[in-house]
């Protein structure tokens, strides 16, 4: 769109009238899409409850910030895999293997950049952290690639072979995973200027988990953009709500499905890197592990959307954060009943897509 | 099978099978689209309308038989390469893309560049209420306007075949009535191929005919001709122009 913008305004003053025709008589009667905004209040009722129940607003801003830092963790991650079902309805649980593979590239850059690592100097460190996330980011992306040919393309449509399929293409991976960098458990530490918290007051806020934030924020800040001000972001769009008839305008659905489901892999290699460095310490089993988070967040966002998977994973992250703090025993379970709550309200999850 | 169609087919289907899943549908369908004017498409429900357009569109492979569109085959086809070959399609649903407004529409429809203001202003004046939605998303729009916004849609470039699955079902009378103006301006510039339930308005708009049955084709002529012989609509459809005044 941005394309088609920049050449209305090369064809003259005509082109320009396009994107603004005649103002209506009566600008009551156009119709607007309302804005669904009771979701969006779901984070605060939650918010406010649990600073209720914790009764310590320096406890609570911590928990909220961990809560912040890990949602968007699990929204990098859960956000290709989002579209992915969206656009194809290709029920991928083969993701978790990218977020592993993309931990494991990292550890495998960062070791021969340990001097930026563990260098007194905030630049080098990003810089370390930087290259071992692109690294992973290509990594994972062209193994993306290689998966949807080898693995997805023969089960287009045919749910219950992706299901086992792909399970099946996640043991491969960790398993081959094991048996190139051994079945030890791998510690990838903090870059040093990483570490640690600033202090506001009686206020610890943690410096990695204030990167993971802004990293999250920046991913959707882009996907956003992509996805509303490009061409191919409105066919991403479109093609999810009716892919069929995105083919009927001449677009080669399955080409967009292949860019989309490599940059879902990217993305879930970024997240393996983010993951990994929050944890510190990893298995080839960190995908599986958090895959459980990540399909719920989806199913709560609503199956291909990609600001409900935003909203989904803040809701999950604050909902694991607070109850771990308030009645740990609960804490593994408060994802299920948020999901199941959220469902029993919206059955199509917070921000359904319209699908054909 | 009555009159000769006099001009060389731009679309012919011969022998056409599809099958869907394990139904039959398309029993060996024949029938040609001649450049120019509207072919329409009739039938009872049930009798194949809509699996032949989606078969000439791709949406269905034909499991026999052949398509040809300008003198080149295109039963084996991909829904894209068939679309940009220069067919396009408005489906029975529209299939507007609720999410995108009224522009996004159609500058995905538009695939060989910016929007052209001398065509979206003709498309315009027969459907004004797309100028007014413009920025509206399609989702809010009334079925008439989705109806409006999915043919704008596939005439926002010159086609060369445009494929229209009942566009007038579900409508009001006073938007069938703007319809048919839209239609026969539209049929000046291009061919159309149009299913439709709707027997006044096939007639009013249609030059030739083709009528199908049980998944074949048993009737092929001019819209004239059948549209005066009311034994013959009666015998293919199960009702009389009289019935659907």
């Amino acid at each position: 769109m941005k394309k088609m913008r920049q050449n209305k305004k090369t064809e003259g003053d005509d082109m320009a009238d396009i994107s603004a025709p005649a103002a209506p008589s009566a600008p009551d009667a156009i119709p607007k899409k309302s804005l669904d905004l009771l979701p969006l209040a779901l984070p605060l009722v939650i918010g406010l409850a649990a600073w209720l129940l914790i009764g310590s607003t320096t406890t609570w801003l911590t928990l909220t910030l961990a809560a912040l830092a890990m949602g968007m963790m699990v929204f990098v991650i859960a956000s290709g895999l989002t579209l992915v079902f969206g656009l194809m309805d290709v029920i991928n649980f083969g993701h978790g293997a990218f977020i592993a593979i993309g931990a494991y590239l990292a550890m495998t850059v960062l070791a021969p950049l340990s001097g930026w690592v563990q260098a007194d100097n905030l630049a080098l460190n990003l810089a370390a952290l930087l290259i071992a996330a692109v690294v992973a980011m290509i990594g994972t992306g062209a193994l993306g690639l290689v998966f949807e040919r080898i693995i997805i393309r023969p089960v287009y449509g045919q749910h219950l072979k992706q299901i086992l399929i792909t399970m099946g293409g996640l043991i491969v991976a960790e398993q081959l995973l094991h048996a190139i960098f051994g079945g030890d458990q791998k510690s990838m530490a903090l870059p040093a200027g990483l570490r640690g918290a600033i202090i506001i007051g009686d206020l610890a806020l943690e410096k990695y988990r204030l990167l993971a934030v802004a990293v999250g924020l920046a991913v959707f800040a882009a996907m956003q953009l992509t996805l509303n001000r490009s061409r191919i972001g409105l066919l991403i769009r479109a093609g999810v709500e009716n892919s069929e008839m995105v083919e009927a305008l001449g677009y080669r659905i399955r080409r967009l499905f292949v860019g989309v489901f490599v940059a879902g892999s990217a993305l879930a290699g970024l997240g393996g890197v983010l993951w990994a460095l929050y944890r510190e310490t990893f298995t080839a089993s960190i995908g599986g592990d958090v895959m459980v988070l990540v399909f719920i967040v989806i199913i709560i966002g609503g199956l291909g959307s990609v600001g409900g998977c935003f909203l989904g994973a803040i809701l999950v992250a604050m909902m694991a954060n607070y109850t771990a703090f308030l009645v740990p025993k609960v804490a593994l379970a408060s994802s299920i009943l948020l999901m199941v709550a959220i469902l029993m309200w919206r059955p199509q999850g917070l921000y359904p897509v319209a699908k054909r | 099978m009555a009159d000769r169609i006099p001009a060389e087919p731009l679309l012919r289907l011969e022998g056409v099978h599809t099958h869907i899943g394990q139904y039959h549908i398309l029993q060996g369908v024949e029938f040609d689209v001649p450049e120019g004017g509207i072919t329409m498409l009739l039938g009872r429900n049930g009798a194949g309308k809509t699996t032949a357009l989606r078969t000439i569109m791709g949406l269905w492979q034909p499991s026999r038989g052949s398509v040809t569109f300008e003198g080149r085959a295109i039963g084996g086809l991909t829904t894209p390469e068939i679309a940009l070959s220069g067919i396009a399609y408005v489906p029975e649903t529209m299939a507007v893309f609720s999410d995108l407004t009224v522009e996004e529409n159609m500058i995905l429809a538009a695939r060989s560049g910016p929007l052209d203001r001398k065509r979206l202003d003709w498309i315009f004046s027969f459907f004004p209420a797309m100028q007014k939605f413009w920025h509206s998303p399609a989702g809010v729009l009334s079925g008439g306007q989705k109806q409006m916004l999915a043919i704008s849609r596939a005439i926002i470039e010159p086609r060369r075949l445009i494929l229209i699955d009942e566009p007038t079902k579900g409508l009001a009378p006073a938007i069938i009535e703007g319809m048919i103006g839209a239609f026969e301006a539209l049929k000046r510039e291009t061919t159309i191929l149009l299913v439709e339930q709707n027997f006044r308005f096939a007639a009013s708009l249609g030059d030739t005919v083709a009528v199908m049955d049980d998944g074949r084709i048993v009737h092929r002529g001019t819209m004239t001709a059948l549209s005066a012989d009311e034994a013959l609509q009666t015998r293919l459809l199960g009702l009389s122009l009289d019935a659907h005044q």
